[in-house]
């Protein structure tokens, strides 16, 4: 089952990968794409459906004007020509996750193509993709695939249908091939779908959560020897669902790539499956209706004509671009280029940004996200946004220490707290007992003891020597399991002993 | 007695008038009608379902309406407690909808079509569905999965279709008015043969919402009914905008009801399309074109005529588009969601193979072979040749109407090449029956409206025959206007109208040989009939 | 254009998702063949000049504003389903493994 893989080194030795995306966008309109039913992820199965998302004998498609609107803004964020005039197509295959047996899309008259995306890679480069065009379609169904081994399709018994996601509206965003990226292919790959993953959120077009499957992506990888122009044949690796898993799922596809082609075999075009559990790709299910899609016009629907005019309107309601407003970030919360570019890179702006909104200072923001939950996400292998960090648990971890009620070691504690799922800070300082020990009460039950101990080291403390008292300090942390203040213990013990300080 | 059949013989304008005079009661009118259907339905089979306790209920409740009086009462519309039959292609809530084909044997739609919802809220009872070709797939009825529906005029011979149901119910009397579906001429053909009255409006003028597509470029609703004027009360109630239909017109419904009541053609240019008559047509159909031409020009009305050169391509460009988007339409029969399902008999049991399997026994013949024609023809390799060929032909249609209605304000020609065919003869050879639909399908094309009258009756058979008008696109109002003076001609030479000539449905000697030889010619047809 | 035979409505009809006998591919393949010959002169009749019309009554741009609609109960979208399980669809294996 598992495949033979060379090196990534080896590899780009080799050969020179080529790639391609395609990334599904799910809108955040409040109704579906042709279809009053709303748009909603996540309740009852079955239940944000009407006739329409059905596919019932009878049923007729009407355009949401939004998911229209939208599609334009997306596509004029990318640089792209928005079409004065275009249609809907059918897609025909049969599959149980369709309700029509046709997708509902736009084949050779996108909405928007011809644009690009200029990419910036971790240090500072910035590679140019071309975007071929961004056309409008339907999401499908959910499939549960029941009695096999762990939801998978194979050796299933039976599958069970959900359409509440039947008819969102999905806009597919195709770029053309990516030349010249080298050994940068994986990087580049992250760095392109979390690039539109921005766009689209900055847009507000889209909720954006990848784990949601708003953004999804198809990766295409070949490779060719180095130096040929001809492209080599390519696999699809599909549903590749965070910007981690883009990146490994391109490194892996090169090097599963370069063994197919160092034995001499041909790769085969298919698609191919990623799995994160073991970091790799299998063959996708045959798929015997993939060559004769017998696209037609739709013909329940009418032309889109897009006049210039409502181009512009729209245009003029674009918010600011990530670029700039990176630069306005980085202007406001004071980073050096060095600090904010590795922000960039660890993929938290966006959480700093609402860390700050949640009443942190840009100092502290940054402390917690890259001093911390980095590096946690890392060693869990998801993205730091996805480890279940809310802004506002870090504001209140923050304003406990300040308040010195907890001190920083503590803090991180709370924080892995948090993340077993134990509750809020506040529930797990109390359940953790971890609180700094600020009644003065126990704490003079523990200095007396110290005292009585060691009769020695009060007489120097008396006579003058007041730099013993380090070893009765040590004796009442000792004590309390390092949860007392040591500074308030050494001024318990000077009045105490009614030597000045 | 008599005075039911006084009651189901009137028009449904006449029923409106005694209604709303109080003369009569809804459910008076309703029962009638009801009777009727079980007196002769066993023989014509019109219906698939009979709905009495809901149309009842209808009924019932426009009488107390009306009995109570005040501002419910004025507000009532015109054809309140005027029964309806629907064509049951169309979705109803309460009722089956089978659209005549075993995959859905016994499947209730959870939603009404737009068309019932206005019936609905001008509160006519619907009598029960009608039957017809499967998914409206022919032009004659017999490919209903429920068994073919029998000609008033003649139980031996076809109703036409895929409307059957619809024409023969209201040619019988079962209905004053029913509902069909055109999509080559499903309503204007089954009119022509059944000497009944049906109008194709223009492409939008009614909302599709809730017809099972056959082919969503072509398929249309549109009223049948006994009289020119029944046509278009029937059409003002289901015509206009419907937001749930993206290729509804957004115009405002023109006063069809005023149109035809005009009363005159003097000064009209009607164009005789010279391709469609003469050779290929019946003698008698073409005798009472002929004498129909004859009554306009004395009506004061100029003859003019056009030529359409690119008609001769319509049947074949239809034949490419028509099943082309019925193969898409048709695919979410599969068995996931509604309807029949049907396992494999042997070997892996995967969904494809259920889909397979499913399909296989729940489509008849007819749908197998125009969805697997369809498929051919939208297949990679193949689309440009054909549906992309199709869709050119349909430019070119459009352009010769375009250059015939810049001669003339309406056309006219035959409805139908023939007069009722017998069960049976066609049915084995589909390109014979394809030919039926060669004069109303340049209409579908063209997205422009039709209607179909009676011509009168062919001297070598005594069968109905159809005349169609055609208009220009959104012009509908001309077909009333034309229509109804053509039929006051028609009826003052006959004496009264055409289907006073047709025969008893209860008188025993006609009925027992008839249905004898019919009850042969459909066990050979259906595959077992609903009721 | 090609002559339309067995093979090619055998293919057709697995694109269909329609099983058909070897009897009934036969009986096909001859119909179709027949009625394929009869719309064959549509290729020629129209010139690359000729714009395609899919639409007979030409309209743009119809929309529907983004406003919540009606929707179905599950019970209701289930009612006419042939197997249904928990609130959804019930449909037997996508692969054939077993």
């Amino acid at each position: 089952m598992t495949d033979a893989t060379l090196s990534f080194e080896e590899a780009m030795e080799k050969y020179d990968p080529v790639l391609g995306f395609e990334v599904h966008v799910e809108l955040n309109t409040k109704t579906k794409m042709f279809s009053s039913a709303p748009n909603v992820f996540g309740d009852e199965p079955n239940t944000n459906v009407n006739e329409v998302d059905l596919g019932m004998p009878g049923v007729l498609p009407v355009v949401n004007r939004t998911a229209i609107e939208s599609s334009i803004k997306i596509g004029l964020a990318l640089n792209c020509k928005i079409a004065e005039t275009c249609r809907f197509a059918r897609k025909n295959y049969f599959y149980p996750d369709t309700p029509k047996n046709f997708q509902t899309s736009q084949y050779d008259e996108p909405i928007a193509y011809d644009g690009y995306l200029d990419i910036e890679l971790s240090d500072g480069t910035v590679f140019r993709v071309e975007i071929e065009r961004a056309h409008m379609e339907e999401d499908a169904g959910k499939l549960t695939h029941m009695g096999g081994a762990a939801g998978r399709i194979q050796g299933a018994d039976y599958s069970l249908v959900d359409y509440n996601r039947s008819g969102v509206p999905l806009v597919e965003i195709v770029t053309k091939p990516i030349e010249g990226a080298g050994s940068r292919a994986p990087e580049l790959a992250k760095a392109y779908v979390a690039a539109v993953r921005e766009i689209v959120k900055n847009l507000g077009v889209s909720d954006a959560k990848m784990e949601r499957g708003n953004v999804r992506c198809d990766a295409n990888v070949s490779l060719r020897p180095h130096g040929r122009e001809r492209f080599g044949i390519r696999s699809e690796t599909k549903n590749v669902n965070s910007l981690r898993a883009v990146e490994h799922a391109v490194r892996y596809e090169i090097q599963r790539h370069a063994a197919v082609l160092d034995s001499g075999e041909p790769v085969i075009q298919e698609t191919r499956h990623w799995h994160e559990d073991t970091r790799s790709t299998t063959s996708g299910r045959p798929k015997s209706d993939a060559d004769d899609y017998r696209y037609f016009p739709e013909p329940d629907l009418v032309p889109i004509v897009a006049s210039r005019e409502w181009v512009e309107e729209l245009r003029a309601t674009l918010p600011e671009p990530p670029a700039a407003r990176r630069k306005r970030l980085q202007a406001d919360w004071g980073y050096s280029d060095l600090e904010f570019r590795d922000v960039v890179n660890a993929g938290v702006m966006d959480e700093i940004e609402e860390t700050i909104a949640a009443g942190a200072t840009a100092t502290v923001a940054r402390k917690w996200w890259m001093g911390e939950i980095v590096g946690r996400a890392k060693n869990a292998d998801v993205d730091p946004g996805q480890l279940g960090v809310a802004p506002a648990t870090i504001v209140e971890l923050n304003k406990m220490v300040e308040d010195g009620k907890i001190n920083n070691k503590m803090a991180t504690e709370v924080l892995d707290g948090v993340l077993a799922g134990e509750g809020t800070p506040a529930e797990i300082v109390e359940k953790r007992g971890l609180a700094v020990v600020s009644d003065d009460g126990p704490l003079l039950e523990a200095i007396d003891a110290a005292l009585a101990a060691q009769p020695g080291v009060v007489d120097k403390i008396r006579g003058g020597k007041i730099q013993a008292i380090g070893a009765i300090v040590g004796g009442v942390m000792k004590a309390t399991r390092g949860q007392a203040d040591a500074g308030r213990v050494r001024e318990l013990i000077l009045e105490r002993l009614g030597v000045e300080g | 007695m008599t005075e039911n059949n006084e009651l189901i013989r009137s028009s449904a304008a006449t029923l409106a008038g005694k209604l709303a005079a109080r003369e009569v009661t809804a459910v008076e009118v309703t029962q009638a009608h009801l009777d009727r259907i079980a007196a002769v339905d066993g023989k014509v089979h019109a219906f698939l379902h009979v709905n009495t306790d809901e149309a009842l209920a209808v009924a019932a409740e426009v009488d107390a309406i009306r009995a109570a009086g005040g501002a419910a009462a004025e507000e009532l519309h015109a054809l309140a407690g005027v029964p309806i039959a629907v064509k049951d292609l169309i979705v109803t809530v309460g009722q089956p909808t089978t659209a005549g084909s075993k995959i859905l044997e016994g499947w209730h739609s959870p939603y009404d079509a737009t068309v019932v919802q206005r019936l609905r809220a001008a509160k006519m009872p619907i009598l029960g569905k009608t039957n017809l070709d499967e998914f409206a797939m022919g032009s004659s009825t017999e490919h209903s999965a429920y068994g073919p529906t029998h000609n008033p005029w003649d139980l031996d011979r076809i109703p036409g279709g895929s409307g059957g149901g619809s024409a023969a119910a209201v040619a019988a009397f079962e209905a004053p008015l029913a509902l069909g579906t055109d999509t080559g001429g499903s309503i204007r053909q089954p009119g022509a043969v059944t000497g009944t009255v049906g109008v194709k409006p223009t492409y939008g003028g009614v909302s599709r919402y809730g017809a099972i597509a056959m082919a969503s470029s072509l398929d249309q609703i549109g009223p049948v009914s006994r009289t020119v004027l029944d046509s278009a009360l029937l059409h003002q109630v289901i015509g206009g905008h419907d937001p749930f239909d993206s290729t509804s017109l957004p115009d405002p419904l023109e006063d069809l009801v005023a149109a035809a009541s005009i009363g005159n053609v003097r000064g009209m240019k009607i164009g005789i399309i010279k391709e469609l008559h003469g050779e290929g047509y019946q003698a008698g159909v073409e005798n009472r074109f002929n004498e129909s031409l004859e009554l306009l020009k004395e009506a004061g009305a100029e003859i003019v005529e056009v030529s359409c050169p690119n008609f001769k391509y319509a049947l074949g460009a239809y034949y490419l588009i028509m099943p082309s988007e019925a193969s898409s339409n048709l695919a979410k029969f599969d068995g996931v969601r509604f309807g029949l399902r049907v396992l494999p008999e042997d070997g892996p049991m995967t969904i494809e193979r259920v889909m397979g399997a499913t399909r296989a026994a729940g489509f008849g013949d007819e749908v197998k072979r125009r969805i697997i024609l369809g498929t051919y023809a939208l297949s990679a390799g193949y689309y440009d040749a054909y549906y992309g060929s199709a869709q050119k032909v349909r430019t070119l249609i459009q352009r010769d109407f375009d250059a015939a209605f810049a001669k003339a304000d309406v056309l006219i020609s035959p409805t139908a090449p023939t007069t009722a065919f017998k069960l049976g003869e066609k049915l084995n050879d589909p390109l014979a029956m394809y030919l039926n639909d060669v004069a109303t399908i340049p209409a579908n094309m063209a997205g422009v409206p039709g209607l179909s009258l009676p011509g009168g009756l062919a001297d070598e058979d005594g069968l109905p025959v159809g005349v169609q008008l055609l208009a220009p696109a959104r012009q509908d109002a001309r077909l009333y206007r034309v229509g109804a003076v053509l039929e006051s001609l028609l009826e003052a030479q006959w004496g009264g109208p055409l289907l006073d000539k047709a025969p008893s449905l209860t008188a025993p000697s006609l009925n027992d040989s008839s249905s004898a030889a019919t009850s042969a010619a459909g066990a050979a047809l259906s595959h077992g009939g609903s009721h | 254009m090609a002559a339309i035979n067995r093979d090619d409505v055998a293919h057709l009809a697995r694109l269909a998702h329609i099983e058909m006998s070897a009897e009934e591919l036969d009986r096909m393949a001859g119909e179709l063949a027949v009625i394929v010959d009869s719309v064959k002169s549509v290729s020629e009749a129209a010139g690359d000049d000729v714009p395609a019309t899919s639409h007979p009554i030409p309209l743009t741009n119809v929309f529907r504003e983004d406003v919540v609609g009606h929707t179905f109960t599950a019970e209701q979208a289930l009612s006419g389903a042939p197997d249904a399980y928990e609130g959804r669809f019930k449909v037997p294996a996508i692969l054939d493994e077993g």
